[in-house]
């Protein structure tokens, strides 16, 4: 990987946001609307109180998570599509102990998450034995252990653990409240365990990759897994250890959603927030500490539009308009930054042989010959 | 010089006066929220809320929705239905409509948090049996009495004697409406077409929620193909969206004769009427209205209400929350029967020794296992009607 120096990466990271943002405004305009009162709101819905910031870190939190595991995975070389069901799979895992375990709160709380993250790598791995064994290919494999997580959700709650009342489907009955992430309090209602765990696992992820032996081998498994195990890397436990690490994540991140946001399993649950952060990890091409950042900038966007959707009475679908758009930015500008970095990959060699006395000036027609 | 002093007062009077009428009206303004669990255009029940705001605008002066749509966990992980209430109470609604029965739990919870602002959730039944805030209550219309219909004209029309009813998520409100389908369509299948009951093959399908989750649900258009393929001709549809009226229509144009009945919202028919035998559907706004008017005078009380249909009013829908309608699609020599089967119900239900109690929900009925319902002539109570624990005796399909 060519060297980016910082401000190029972050700028390569907001310009897909921004032109995003530019084309938005000018559809907003297009349809007899002020973008600037668009925006405005969407401000507001996100910080104008700590009760509208809280609910942007309540989507933060397992937004960041999800995204913090697929790291992990991308880093092997890994499209985890499989992360809503493991979100899901940490979700009933804590749902169980939260209908069924008696505790004192924070021992029970503890478990909880501790199962969450079981249920997670428990069905990352099974993605990841179904790759390195039977040759199903991680994304097949994940749509298929996401539907099938879907679908015992829905049992569960319409069987099992309907609520007293019978069921209808929607929802179990309330977790009792020993069983739940307390609040840090009224004005700013979110989970400070689930605070700190995401700020871990934050730091944890980076130090991991970047640090540890482990991280090392992933990132050989990620680039070429041929050359890695003839070097002596262990391929598959590699595999299988980044799905689980991504599993274990995204079980906190749907238990968060189980034991914080809804306090009741619901059909669901994890709201397609393992796909968002599948863009958010592409948006910041696989940057642990840079992830975190745009997670916050895409929590506020869209906790904000509830806001705007009320306020404004926009169509529903603009928040869905700008999220397409910036994925569309986002592959445009990765496709602008293969091109560029293979220009001067191409580049590179010739300037050794030049040698130092002679700057290379950069000549266009070198990328059409490369082609 | 007195005169002109006298003319320049009173222009700037008038002017000011002119000035305060916004500022007055503005005063008056009555802000209510509608919060819909599916798309406002979905041709069924959201779309039905949707009109009731609209209706409440064009009725109640100063009235302005504050609606949020698609609230549920696939199409907004990111809010909640406090946080959706705590906007539109900042954008000042007195009056919030929750209209899912899956909004029922939250519901109380978030009433507790807005004392001052009146929750209205509609089809739970939470002001019924369970201990909740004050500012919360429930309405809902008998539904019972065109679903009777629909499956009577379904019957009627029916060559095969094979009714389909698409249905949602199982629950005790989409099982009385599976059975009053059915218990009009087993009627006039014995009394109007003269066959052994038995012989009348009634199938319900439950899809898993009340529109199409892809990867979640089944596909309601795949559902609709195979009644059909099975034989049916008839598909009667208890979801919210219009799978079986539009899967209908493109068989028929393809030379089958097959027809569906839609729910939920008038214009139900609309994507193909001449696949369509008729529709039953809601006309919330009045109820809307009375809400809104009983909250403006303060006099609204909580409680549950469970509406039944004026019965002169039942396709010219201008009081009744109910309605039914025939379309292009009801065969001409059905539309008699159909309509003698009305009269029937219309008398039943407005003599008064009857009150209580819904037309065809009387004994002997029993439960789909064989538990008895109600005893021969007993009526079936109200709330047993509304709790009702599984489809009944006769019908295919899944109870829980």
């Amino acid at each position: 990987m060519t060297k980016q120096s910082t401000p190029m990466q972050v700028a390569l990271t907001l310009l897909p946001i921004v032109a995003s943002l530019v084309i938005t405004s000018a559809l907003i305009m297009l349809v007899g609307r002020d973008p600037i009162a668009v925006y405005e709101r969407i401000l507001e819905g996100a910080f104008r109180n700590t009760n509208a910031l809280a609910s942007v870190f309540n989507f933060w939190i397992p937004l960041t998570l999800a995204s913090l595991g697929l790291v992990i995975t991308f880093r092997a070389g890994l499209w985890n599509i499989g992360v809503e069901g493991q979100m899901m799979f940490g979700a009933l895992f804590a749902s169980w102990a939260a209908q069924y375990v008696v505790l004192p709160a924070p021992v029970l709380v503890s478990f909880e998450i501790v199962l969450a993250m079981i249920g997670g790598a428990l069905w990352a791995a099974l993605a990841g034995v179904l790759k390195t064994r039977l040759g199903v290919h991680e994304i097949f494999g994940g749509v298929a252990l996401n539907s099938i997580a879907s679908v015992i959700t829905i049992y569960l709650i319409s069987g099992p653990w309907q609520p007293p009342e019978g069921g209808s489907a929607q929802s179990t009955a309330p977790f009792p409240a020993d069983s739940l992430l307390p609040s840090i309090s009224p004005e700013f209602p979110v989970s400070l365990l689930a605070l700190i765990i995401t700020v871990v696992a934050i730091a944890g992820v980076f130090f991991a990759l970047r640090g540890t032996r482990w991280g090392l081998e992933l990132k050989a498994t990620g680039r070429n897994p041929r050359s890695a195990l003839l070097l002596g890397v262990p391929t598959e436990s590699n595999v299988l250890s980044a799905m689980m690490a991504c599993g274990a994540l995204a079980g906190i991140a749907g238990a968060y959603r189980v034991l914080f946001t809804y306090a009741s399993l619901r059909p669901l649950v994890s709201g397609n927030i393992g796909f968002l952060a599948l863009l958010v990890v592409l948006l910041v091409s696989m940057r642990p500490l840079l992830a975190p950042l745009v997670t916050f900038m895409v929590a506020a966007l869209f906790v904000g539009s509830t806001r705007l959707k009320v306020a404004m009475q926009l169509d529903q679908s603009l928040a869905g308009v700008l999220q397409g758009l910036i994925v569309l930015m986002v592959l445009l500008s990765n496709g602008l930054r293969e091109r560029w970095r293979e220009r001067r990959r191409f580049r590179e060699p010739e300037a050794a042989a030049v040698s130092d006395y002679q700057p290379v000036t950069p000549v266009t027609t070198e990328a059409t010959t490369y082609e | 010089m007195v005169r002109t002093r006298y003319w320049l007062v009173l222009s700037v009077i008038a002017f000011m006066l002119c000035l305060a009428v916004p500022g007055l009206a503005q005063d008056e303004e009555f802000v209510f929220g509608v919060i819909l669990v599916g798309p406002q255009n979905d041709r069924g029940w959201s779309q039905s809320h949707y009109e009731a705001a609209e209706y409440v605008e064009a009725n109640w002066p100063g009235a302005r929705k504050v609606v949020f749509e698609s609230l549920n966990p696939a199409d907004a992980p990111e809010t909640t239905l406090l946080d959706v209430a705590t906007e539109m109470v900042s954008e000042g609604a007195r009056v919030i409509f929750t209209t899912s029965d899956s909004f029922e739990e939250d519901t109380d919870t978030v009433a507790a948090a807005f004392p001052d602002v009146v929750f209205v959730n509609i089809t739970g039944s939470n002001a019924l049996d369970e201990d909740v805030p004050p500012n919360v209550g429930n309405f809902n219309g008998q539904m019972e009495a065109p679903r009777a219909l629909a499956g009577c004209a379904a019957a009627l029309t029916s060559e095969t004697g094979k009714i389909g009813y698409l249905g949602a998520l199982i629950n005790p409100e989409t099982r009385r409406l599976a059975s009053a389908s059915y218990l009009g369509a087993r009627y006039c299948w014995e009394n109007y077409r003269g066959e052994d009951p038995d012989s009348l093959e009634f199938t319900v399908t439950w899809i898993g929620f009340w529109f199409h989750i892809p990867g979640v649900t089944l596909d309601p258009t795949e559902v609709a193909n195979s009644f059909f393929d099975n034989g049916a001709d008839v598909i009667i549809s208890g979801i919210d969206t219009s799978e079986a009226i539009v899967v209908a229509g493109q068989r028929q144009r393809q030379g089958e004769r097959v027809f569906a009945i839609p729910y939920g919202n008038r214009n139900g028919c609309e994507e193909a009427p001449e696949a369509c035998i008729g529709v039953a559907y809601y006309n919330w706004g009045p109820a809307y209205l009375d809400t809104i008017e009983a909250v403006a005078n303060g006099v609204w009380e909580s409680g549950w209400e469970w509406l039944p249909p004026v019965w002169d009013d039942l396709e010219a829908n201008e009081s009744s929350i109910i309605g039914y309608a025939d379309s292009e699609g009801l065969p001409e020599e059905v539309k008699p029967q159909l309509d003698a089967f009305y009269e029937e119900m219309v008398a039943y239900s407005t003599d008064p020794a009857n009150e209580g109690t819904i037309f065809l929900w009387r004994g002997p009925l029993n439960l789909q296992d064989g538990t008895e319902l109600a005893a021969e002539g007993e009526p079936v109570d109200l709330l047993d009607i509304w709790f009702l624990p599984q489809l009944l005796e006769g019908m295919v399909g899944a109870s829980q």
